[in-house]
Order: C-alpha cells, then sequence, then structure tokens
C-alpha cells in the first residue's frame, strides 16, 4: 500500500521556502496603531476623541506655558512684557521661589543647611528602603535624626549630641536588663536615658561655652514653606511607626482593657477629619497642657499630625499581623519565645514586610495632608502661596503659576514614593499572576 | 514502684505578678489602668486650673444666642438673628450636601476612568493614567483651592453679559458661568406638579419591576425579551403624558441679568462648585484604581470560561466579571466616600460655610468656646464615620462568599 502510495507522488520538495515577510499592514507601526487605537469602531471614535482633547489641552496651554516670562517684578510688568498676548507670568517662580520653599523668615544664609538635610535625609533612608545595600549603613539612619534636627534648627552641637549619647545610655541600660525582661529592660532603658539628659542637662551650657561649636539657632515658627512640608511629613512619619506599632499589638492583645484602649483610640482618630485635629492643636490642647506652659505652635501640630498617622499606620500593621499564618505564631510558642522575642523575631520582621506597601501609602497620604496646616495659618507651600505672595501688590492674581508649581513638587515627591512601593510590591511578590 | 506525688502546693509570691504568664496579664492592665487614670487625672486637672485661670467655663449655653453671622448658602430659613444651633444645622446641611453630590459625581468618574484604564486603545489607556496618577499624587487642597480660583477668577463678572455686544453669553440662554458662581434654571413647583412627580416615581418602580419580570421570564422559559427601550418608554412616555394632560405644571425660572447682578434661577457659589468637584475629581481617581483593581482581581479563568461557554465580550462584563469585581470593589470605594466625607471639611479653605466654617469656624471664633465646638465638630464626624462603617461592616457580612 504504501509503496503505491510513495509512487503516486510526482515532486517533493526538498529545501524549505523561506518564510515571506507579513504584509506591510501586519507589521511594524502600522500593525501597533491597527491593534491599539483603531481595533474596532468604537475604538477609533475613542481616539480621535482622545486626539483632540489632547489637542485641545495642548492648545490651550503650549503658547501659555512657551510665551512665560521669566524676568519680570511683578504682575503688571510681566503684562507689559507679553503686551497682550497669552502667557505664563513664571517670574513669580523666579523671585519667590526661596519663600516657596523655605518659608519667608528663614534666614537666605542659612539655605544650605535645610537643603543639606534634605540630602542627607535621602542619603540615610536609602539603607532602610533598599535591603541590598550593605546594614552597617544603618548607623547612618540611626544618626540622621540628631544630625538633621542640628542641621535644620541649629544652636549648640552639644544637645543632639548629649541627646544621641542618651540614647546610647539606654541601649546599654536595655542590654543589661534585657536578660531579665523584656519589660525590665525597657524601663531601664528609660530610666537611664532620663537620668543621663537630667544630669547633662546641667553640663550643657557650660560645655558650650568652652567648646562653642554651634550654628545659627532657627526658632521653628520661621519654618514655612516646602521645607515646612517635608519636616512635618519626615518627623510625623517616623515618630508615627514605633506608634502605630505599639497600637496594632494592643488591638491584638489578649488584655481586654488594653485592647479596648488601643480600639478607642484608632477609631477616634480615624473617624475625625485631620483638620478638627489640627484645630485642637491650634486652639484646644493649650487648655490641657500645665498653665503656664509654652508649646510651640509646630510642635502641638506634630504631636497631633503624629497621633493621626500612627492611627492609620496602626490599620496597616495590623493587616500585616493578621495576614500571617497562624502557624507562625503557633511556632514561636512551640519554642519557648515569650512574647516580646517571637514578636521580635518572628511576627515582626514579617509582618512589616508585608506591610511596607500600605505604610508607604500612608506616608503619601500624610505628605500631602501636611497642606492643611494652611488652614490653621502656618505657612507651609499653600500656606505661602495663599498668604504673603497672592497678597503681596505685586503678585496679586497669579493663580496659575504658583499652583502649578506646588503642585508639580507634591507630584515629584510623591510619585517617586508610589513608584518606589509598587516597585518593591513586585519585589516581595512570588507571583501567581498572569 | 511508682511514687505519685501532689504537685508542690504553690503559695502565691509577689513576684509571681511579673513573672508568671498567668498573672502578668493582669499586672500589665492594673498599670495600664492606673496610667490612663492619671493621665487623664493630669489633663483633667490641667484643664480646671486653665479654665479658673481664664474664667470660663465649660457650657453649651452659647448655641442658643443668636450668633450674629450671615450664612450664604442656606438649605433652611437662616438669617443672623437665628442662633448659633441653627447654624450648626445649616453647617451640617451644607456638609452633606457637598458629599452627597462628590460621592455621586466621584462614583461616576471612578467607574468610568477604571473601565478605561483597562481600555484596548493605547492613548485612552495612557490618558487615564495620567488623570490618576495626576489627581493622586497633589494634595487635594491645591486641587480645591485651583478650582476655586478659576471660578472666582477666570471666568467674567456678570457685567461681562450686559449690552449688546456682550464678551461673554450664556449656554443655551439658561446657563451662565460667572465669577460669582454658576447660575442655573430652578424649577418652579405649581399645583399639580406632585402628581406628575408621583408618576415619575412610579415609572422607575415600574421600570425595575419590568426588568425583574424578563429576568424571571428568561429563567422560566429561556424567552429574552428586550429591555432598553422599553425601559426608556416606560420612564418618559407616562411622566410626559401626565405633564402635558396637566397643563405643564412645572415650569422653569431662567436666569436673567437685572441690575449688576443676574436674578432668578438657582446661584451656585464658586465655593461648592470649587469643593464639588476637586474633591469628586481627587477621590474619582482613588475609586478608579480600586475598580481597576476589583476588575483585575477577578480571575483570568473566569473571563475564559465565560468566552468559551460563548459570551460576548460585553454580557462576559455585566453577566460574569463586573457583579465578582462588585464584590470587590465595593468596601474600598465606601471608604474612599468615608473619606471624601470628612476631606469635605477643607471647606474652609474656601469659604464653604459646611459645618468646619460654621460650628468650627465662625462660631467659634465669637463665642470662644473652643472646646465645646471642637468636641461637638468632631463627634459629627464620628458619628458619620462610625455609621458608614456599620452599613459597610452590614455589607461584608452578606456579600461573603457562601463556601460550602
Amino acid at each position: 500500500m504504501s509503496d503505491t502510495h510513495a509512487q503516486s507522488v510526482g515532486y517533493v520538495q526538498r529545501s524549505q521556502i523561506p518564510p515571506s515577510p507579513p504584509p506591510a499592514t501586519e507589521a511594524g507601526a502600522v500593525r501597533w496603531v491597527r491593534e491599539n487605537l483603531f481595533s474596532s469602531t468604537a475604538n477609533a471614535i475613542m481616539t480621535l476623541l482622545g486626539l483632540l482633547a489632547i489637542y485641545h489641552l495642548a492648545v490651550w496651554a503650549l503658547p501659555w506655558i512657551l510665551n512665560g516670562v521669566w524676568n519680570a517684578d511683578s504682575l503688571s510688568e510681566c503684562r507689559e512684557i507679553l503686551d497682550g498676548a497669552r502667557g505664563a507670568c513664571f517670574a513669580v517662580i523666579a523671585e519667590r521661589w526661596n519663600q516657596l520653599l523655605f518659608g519667608f523668615k528663614y534666614p537666605s544664609t542659612e539655605y544650605w543647611r535645610p537643603t543639606l538635610a534634605f540630602v542627607l535625609l535621602l542619603v540615610s533612608a536609602s539603607p532602610v528602603l533598599f535591603s541590598k545595600l550593605p546594614r552597617q549603613l544603618l548607623v547612618l539612619t540611626a544618626l540622621y535624626p540628631f544630625v538633621g534636627f542640628w542641621l535644620i534648627w541649629g544652636g549648640s552641637i552639644w544637645v543632639p549630641v548629649f541627646a544621641l549619647l542618651g540614647i546610647v545610655a539606654g541601649y546599654y541600660a536595655f542590654k543589661q536588663l534585657e536578660r531579665q525582661s523584656f519589660a525590665m529592660g525597657l524601663i531601664g532603658a528609660v530610666v537611664a536615658a532620663a537620668l543621663f539628659w537630667w544630669v547633662t542637662g546641667f553640663v550643657i551650657p557650660d560645655l558650650s561655652r568652652i567648646i562653642p561649636i554651634s550654628l545659627p539657632e532657627v526658632p521653628s515658627r520661621d519654618m514655612g514653606g516646602f521645607m515646612l512640608n517635608l519636616i512635618l511629613g519626615t518627623v510625623c512619619i517616623s515618630l508615627s511607626l514605633p506608634i502605630g506599632i505599639v497600637l496594632a499589638l494592643g488591638r491584638r492583645s489578649q488584655m481586654p482593657l488594653i485592647k479596648w484602649i488601643c480600639v478607642i483610640f484608632i477609631e477616634f482618630i480615624r473617624g475625625v477629619p485631620l483638620i478638627t485635629l489640627l484645630f485642637v492643636a491650634n486652639v484646644v490642647l493649650a487648655y490641657f497642657l500645665p498653665p503656664g506652659s509654652n508649646f510651640d505652635l509646630i510642635l502641638r501640630v506634630i504631636i497631633m499630625i503624629t497621633m493621626f498617622a500612627s492611627a492609620y499606620i496602626a490599620e496597616v500593621i495590623r493587616g500585616g499581623l493578621a495576614a500571617l499564618p497562624k502557624g507562625q505564631y503557633e511556632a514561636a510558642d512551640s519554642l519557648g519565645l515569650d512574647y516580646p522575642q517571637a514578636m521580635r523575631l518572628i511576627i515582626l520582621p514579617q509582618a512589616l514586610k508585608i506591610s511596607i506597601p500600605g505604610i508607604v501609602n500612608v506616608a503619601v497620604g500624610l505628605f500631602k495632608d501636611t497642606t492643611l496646616v494652611s488652614v490653621i495659618s502656618m505657612f507651609d507651600m499653600v500656606g505661602m502661596i495663599r498668604g504673603p505672595i497672592l497678597a503681596s501688590t505685586d503678585w496679586n492674581g497669579v493663580y496659575w503659576e504658583l499652583f502649578i508649581f506646588a503642585a508639580l513638587l507634591f507630584f515629584i515627591v510623591c510619585y517617586n514614593i508610589s513608584q518606589y512601593s509598587q516597585w518593591l510590591e513586585r519585589q516581595l511578590d512570588t507571583g501567581h499572576k498572569r | 514502684m511508682t511514687t505519685y506525688s501532689d504537685p508542690p502546693s504553690e503559695s502565691f509570691q509577689l513576684s509571681m505578678l511579673v513573672n508568671d504568664t498567668r498573672y502578668r496579664s493582669i499586672t500589665f492592665q492594673v498599670v495600664a489602668l492606673i496610667l490612663l487614670a492619671a493621665a487623664i487625672g493630669f489633663l483633667g486637672w490641667n484643664l480646671m486650673r486653665n479654665l479658673a485661670l481664664l474664667g470660663q467655663d465649660i457650657s453649651f449655653e452659647f448655641l442658643g444666642e443668636p450668633s450674629g453671622y450671615d450664612i450664604n448658602q442656606r438649605p433652611i430659613p437662616y438669617d443672623s438673628q437665628s442662633s448659633h444651633l441653627r447654624a450648626t444645622f445649616v453647617g451640617v446641611l451644607n456638609t452633606l450636601i457637598v458629599a452627597f453630590l462628590g460621592c455621586i459625581t466621584a462614583t461616576i468618574l471612578g467607574v468610568v476612568a477604571g473601565v478605561l484604564r483597562l481600555s484596548n486603545n493605547w492613548i485612552i489607556r495612557k490618558l487615564m493614567m495620567v488623570y490618576v496618577e495626576a489627581f493622586r499624587n497633589v494634595p487635594v487642597l491645591i486641587w480645591i483651592l485651583i478650582i476655586f480660583f478659576v471660578m472666582t477668577a477666570a471666568l467674567p463678572p456678570p457685567s461681562a453679559f450686559r449690552g449688546d455686544d456682550p464678551d461673554s453669553s450664556m449656554l443655551f440662554g439658561a446657563f451662565a458661568f460667572t465669577n460669582r458662581g454658576i447660575y442655573i434654571p430652578r424649577p418652579i413647583w405649581e399645583p399639580g406638579s406632585a402628581i406628575v412627580v408621583g408618576v415619575f416615581i412610579a415609572s422607575v418602580i415600574g421600570v425595575f419591576a419590568y426588568r425583574r419580570y424578563t429576568t424571571r421570564l428568561l429563567y422560566d422559559t429561556g424567552k429574552l425579551l428586550p429591555r432598553g427601550w422599553p425601559s426608556l418608554l416606560i420612564l418618559f412616555v407616562p411622566t410626559l403624558l401626565v405633564f402635558f394632560i396637566l397643563g405643564q405644571p412645572i415650569s422653569l425660572d431662567l436666569p436673567a441679568l437685572r441690575g449688576f447682578n443676574f436674578q432668578g434661577g438657582t446661584q451656585i457659589r464658586g465655593s461648592l462648585i470649587a469643593l464639588w468637584f476637586a474633591l469628586a475629581i481627587y477621590t474619582g481617581a482613588f475609586i478608579a484604581e480600586n475598580v481597576r483593581a476589583g476588575i483585575q482581581a477577578v480571575s483570568h479563568g473566569q473571563t475564559e470560561a465565560a468566552a468559551s461557554l460563548g459570551l460576548r465580550p460585553g454580557r462576559i462584563m455585566n453577566l460574569v466579571v463586573l457583579p465578582q469585581a462588585l464584590r470587590i470593589v465595593i468596601p474600598p470605594v465606601i471608604s474612599q466616600y468615608l473619606n471624601l466625607t470628612k476631606n469635605s471639611s477643607l471647606a474652609i479653605a474656601v469659604g464653604y460655610m459646611d459645618l468646619t466654617g460654621t460650628l468650627g469656624g465662625i462660631t467659634l471664633n465669637q463665642t470662644g468656646r473652643a472646646i465645646e465646638s471642637v468636641l461637638l465638630l468632631m463627634l459629627f464626624y464620628l458619628t458619620i464615620s462610625l455609621s458608614i462603617s456599620a452599613v459597610m461592616n452590614v455589607y461584608n457580612a452578606r456579600m461573603q462568599l457562601k463556601e460550602r
């Protein structure tokens, strides 16, 4: 059978025909356009609508940006230069950039200090953010709060140095007493640090006179502009992390009293808008402090924003704790670890790792919310624009340029943070997606 | 031989309060209770002394006194002789108005943008991404101020509408966009209008009844009746019929330029527009992300299974993907509504008289009753938040997957 069949074949191709190129409409850019822009009638209409929208936006915005005036002393001068043409008056940013970034009272000779502090912040935050960097760099992170404080607020160098030494003293006390129990270690650390600070409190004035290393002091009411937003955001987030962890653990605690204190605190804070908390900082908090004590407004605001942020962070971390498999808790118990050990060695490292994206979200939200302090007449970025700059006779009426500048700065910071968070999520993702 | 002995009888020692896990939690709670009591006592003591020093007291009597200030947007009758309590209620209503409008607009924007972010069309996808990223990464306060300045500084004054050849003209002769707000026609309810409204409500119910009927018919017999045009018919025809039979009992009061300003119609103030749209667009960007995440969370196998059953793409979306996605989407969207309501307190930045503007703003400043005002303010927002989360818990419990 097979023989006859084989003989019936007259011709067999010996070599393969090379594949011909795809038709022009199915290759390269044309194919991409066909698939992504004009795959169906509805799609084509949407594409055209999209292009129309972009065109209108460009026609409206481009001349305005390209005609922008960068050199002028006032809005009226801008208008003279423009001579009826449509165009932006970016001169306001060129003239007032220092106020927008640093506030209107920060001494201009000292601008390098917050700038350096900001750069150092990026450097010292990187070992926390990127786990591939050598762990020894975490020392920088630990040192940063003191360096940053000294750079921004200035004053004698001995204040942050002794603050740091007090922390070190507390750490050693903790290490000594930790063998007895974690709680003892903690109490010992607090006592040791407090004792150290109390004693050195007498030494600092004399020491500063003998070895005067100091930067000119800048009171915190002189902080302003974008710097204030950054200070509030960074300080409050870093303070609220430990408080948030404690609150989250408290909320999952077996002890009813502790649990209910944490639940009430968290739900209360999350139930009210930040503005009401800022009102508290502005007008109410003074009633609850000892008579005669005069807290700085910034400090009061930091307290309230920290409380606000820690409630949100607590909820994020609680989610992380709940997401851990129960086996981890049981494994820790079966190893004979006590509660602090189990938390520190087994549970928290994993739970915190899961909750990093959530924490970053809270951080971005909080950083945006720092603009709210302008409502209680502090001069942050938005407060500077609404207050001194728009109220000045020179620049009354320049809205778009200023707000776009502010929006751009916030966008750059927040967008990069959220990109980081997405990158991190991809790193942590073990992947079951398509 | 084994000898059994009783476990050593435990005598309670003081050190067990710290070292024994059975008693330690009691110790901790007692310590916490003492610390809490001490903190409350300290704060309360400070409060008493501060109040005594300032010669003040805590009382809510100021709510009954005449407020002495005017509010520009009054959902209920109010004048400067009304009490602070009434001003507070006006504020509450204004908060609810802007929150309600904002939530609806944000939902529409968010759902549209979220679905379009998954579109096949590259341009639309990228445009929606730009929208979402631009609005999520910039503080809402900046957006509120930008829109407010557009409303007050960029729109023409009413005088621009005057004259034979005015600089600006009204849209359709009925809408005027001025720097004092947007004027829109206001319906005038004449006798008989109640019947028209009643018929309209009845037809809305009718539409739902018809759709339920078609569904049941489909399940029982497999017969699919058309749904689109009969729904429209039921919705509009009876209402229009009644409207014309009764001799058009509802007419429109059009805004018109008289003197220096527009008269007639309803004025929507720039502050309301700014707050409403900024909150809606900002929250809409977040809702878009929730919607996108919800749709993407529906397993790919579901779409493929539906496609292999022969369903068309539109049906796959409506019958298979969306019902499953909604269960994931709704809880975060409700918490976005909550955020929007809380963010509406930013009204104070543009002078919209919501609760923060009346009670937390002018009333607080005039009476100096800071503690009482802020307390009431917090209680109001707390009540709203807690009731919304209660609703959400009920919803979650109902929507939980019924697993076998």
